[in-house]
């Protein structure tokens, strides 16, 4: 349904979407997650044909984006981040507008503006109001609503979610996945929990490059057998650091805090091997002194934080 | 067409979604129709020269706020993202914001024609230059709209937006004034006199219409909503 090509774009030296590419099939809800200046934004704004890319392309429903813009932009619902509205509009003035330049006869236009709005779940209070006196939440469904209003095959949605109460996130979460029951959707987010919640695969980008995808499965399996082990050891710094550096199996190691003589370090393990006895061994062997010693299995949340906030 | 028409609709209801519209069209009647009844009481001038001489200087700050923030508030707001989205081709939006701005300008416009009304009570006034009159604020006001529509388009600022707007304007008014071509060459002064904005407006307020006047008036409009097309469109140049 979406196919994107070696996609870069460039602001000056900034380069916020650099030679990416990935494909979403149709029904599939996809979450796009990463760090804020990621270049998810840019990327949506490269898919609704706001923006050309530099290089590269992107095509939906077999459409270019380029070339066939208008077309691609009366197939798919958008959803800006930070849900640009018109404030001093009436919420059903504003809808009729929409509808009108959607193409909904105008017999119809009633009717889908009701249906429309029940499902986004704006009542008769919120359809009443300028969308100006709307608080977040309803805003965002009146953004949801122009979005859905044409019944597109594809909908993009950028950071919907941010600024509202932890209420109206489960409320709009919810609504996203009804959605997506029939829908192809993308998803962007700064936000983990969020693309888990609501989405079948994830791609995660950092500084414009895709870092990782999968489903959530496979991406927390990707680290599977990684494990985290949390110790706190008593001794010289520079000797335990110096052993520490020697130890076979570690991918890496980070000292956590040091307090007088007592250090504590985070070290993650290669695949499929259990560290506590190495590391048991050579407290023992040094003769420091043992004080903590915990194993956690690695999480699709540390993932995550690997991906796209360490420098690899 | 349906699209230009959604837009224009869109447009012209804006405008009084707010407060601003109303108090602009008031202070415009009021300020036109103190010049016009001060000449007609004071003077005993049963015309409307007055009032159409100080026209093109009272859309000098007129217009640009009827213009300023058709794009400017878009950007700001980024509703303009949305906007630029929806399945509407750049032309038929810019073609929408202006017929919208128009119609607003000439409702404002077309109120003062009470004072002729008073006139044509009071007086036998001549009917011909007051028609043309009308047209020809209809015309140059449409000209000065097309220019502050493609300068709100370059700013997300609203107030510069009309600042830029007047000094445009005032450019392109004062160049065909006696005060600039006295001071040029016969041959440039010529064609100063036809670029300038103002000129054109005279001539068809003596009642004459020259069909190289609407020309005039139609390119120069033309060419700004095309400039504006051509600047909307750049953001996707590569
Ligand atoms: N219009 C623009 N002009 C200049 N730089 C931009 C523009 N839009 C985005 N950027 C830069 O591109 C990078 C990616 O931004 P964005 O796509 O908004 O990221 P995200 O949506 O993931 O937070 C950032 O460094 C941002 O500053
Ligand atoms: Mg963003």
């Amino acid at each position: 349904m979406i196919t994107v090509t070696n996609l870069t774009k460039r602001f000056g030296p900034t380069v916020a979407v650099d030679n990416i590419s990935f494909e979403v099939h149709r029904g599939e809800i996809l979450g796009f997650l990463g760090p804020n200046g990621a270049g998810k934004s840019t990327t949506m704004r490269i898919l609704t044909c706001y923006m050309p890319p530099d290089e590269g392309k992107a095509t939906l429903a077999g459409l270019d984006t380029f070339e066939d813009s208008l077309k691609i932009r009366e197939k798919i619902g958008y959803l800006p981040e930070n849900t640009p509205l018109y404030n001093d509009m009436g919420v059903v003035d504003y809808l009729k507008f929409i509808a009108e330049v959607r193409r909904i006869p105008h017999s119809k236009r009633k009717t889908r503006i009701k249906e429309v709005a029940q499902q986004c779940g704006l009542g008769k209070e919120e359809l009443a109001k300028d969308i100006g006196q709307l608080s977040k939440g309803y805003r965002q469904r009146v953004g949801l609503a122009q979005a859905l209003i044409h019944n597109p095959d594809i909908l993009i949605l950028d950071e919907p979610t941010v600024g509202l109460d932890p209420n109206q996130i489960i409320e709009i979460r919810r609504l996203i996945k009804d959605i997506g029951e029939e829908k192809t959707i993308i998803l962007c987010s700064h936000i983990l929990p969020e693309v888990q919640a609501t989405c079948k695969r994830i791609i995660i980008i950092k500084e414009g490059k895709i870092v990782g995808s999968g489903t959530p499965e496979e991406l927390a399996a990707q680290a599977q057998g990684e494990e985290i082990v949390y110790i706190t050891i008593q001794g010289p710094q520079e000797q335990i650091q110096q052993q520490l550096d020697k130890l076979e199996n570690t991918q890496e190691y980070h000292l956590l805090s040091s307090e007088n003589t007592s250090h504590r370090f985070e070290i993650i393990s290669k695949k499929g091997i259990d560290l506590r006895k190495d590391l048991f061994q050579l407290v023992v062997d040094n003769q420091w002194s043992l004080t903590e010693m915990q194993k956690t299995q690695i999480t699709l949340e540390d993932v995550f934080k690997q991906l796209t906030t360490e420098e690899n | 067409m349906n699209n230009v028409y959604a837009v224009f609709k869109k447009e012209f209801r804006s405008y009084f979604n707010s407060p601003i519209a109303y108090i602009f069209i008031t202070a415009f009647l009021v300020f036109s129709g103190w010049l016009f009844f001060r000449g007609f009481f004071l003077i005993g001038q049963a015309t409307m020269r007055p009032f159409f001489s100080i026209l093109p200087w009272e859309f000098l700050f007129f217009v640009p706020a009827v213009t300023m923030r058709l794009w400017a508030e878009e950007k700001k707001m980024g509703t303009m993202e949305l906007l630029m989205t929806l399945p509407l081709k750049d032309g038929e939006i810019v073609i929408g914001k202006f017929l919208a701005a128009f119609l607003f300008l000439a409702i404002t416009v077309l109120l003062t024609f009470t004072f002729p009304l008073t006139l044509y009570y009071l007086g036998k006034p001549d009917i011909g230059p007051i028609l043309g009159g009308y047209i020809g604020a209809l015309l140059m006001g449409a000209a000065y709209l097309s220019i502050g529509l493609f300068i709100s388009g370059l700013t997300e600022n609203q107030i510069v937006a009309f600042i830029l707007s007047v000094f445009a304007c005032f450019g392109l008014f004062i160049i065909g004034e006696p005060i600039v071509l006295t001071a040029l060459p016969g041959w440039l002064a010529g064609f100063f006199s036809f670029l300038g904005l103002g000129a054109h407006f005279q001539s068809i307020g003596r009642g004459v219409i020259d069909s190289r006047d609407i020309i005039y008036y139609l390119s120069v409009i033309i060419f700004f909503l095309f400039l504006n097309t051509r600047f909307v469109e750049s953001r996707k140049w590569r």
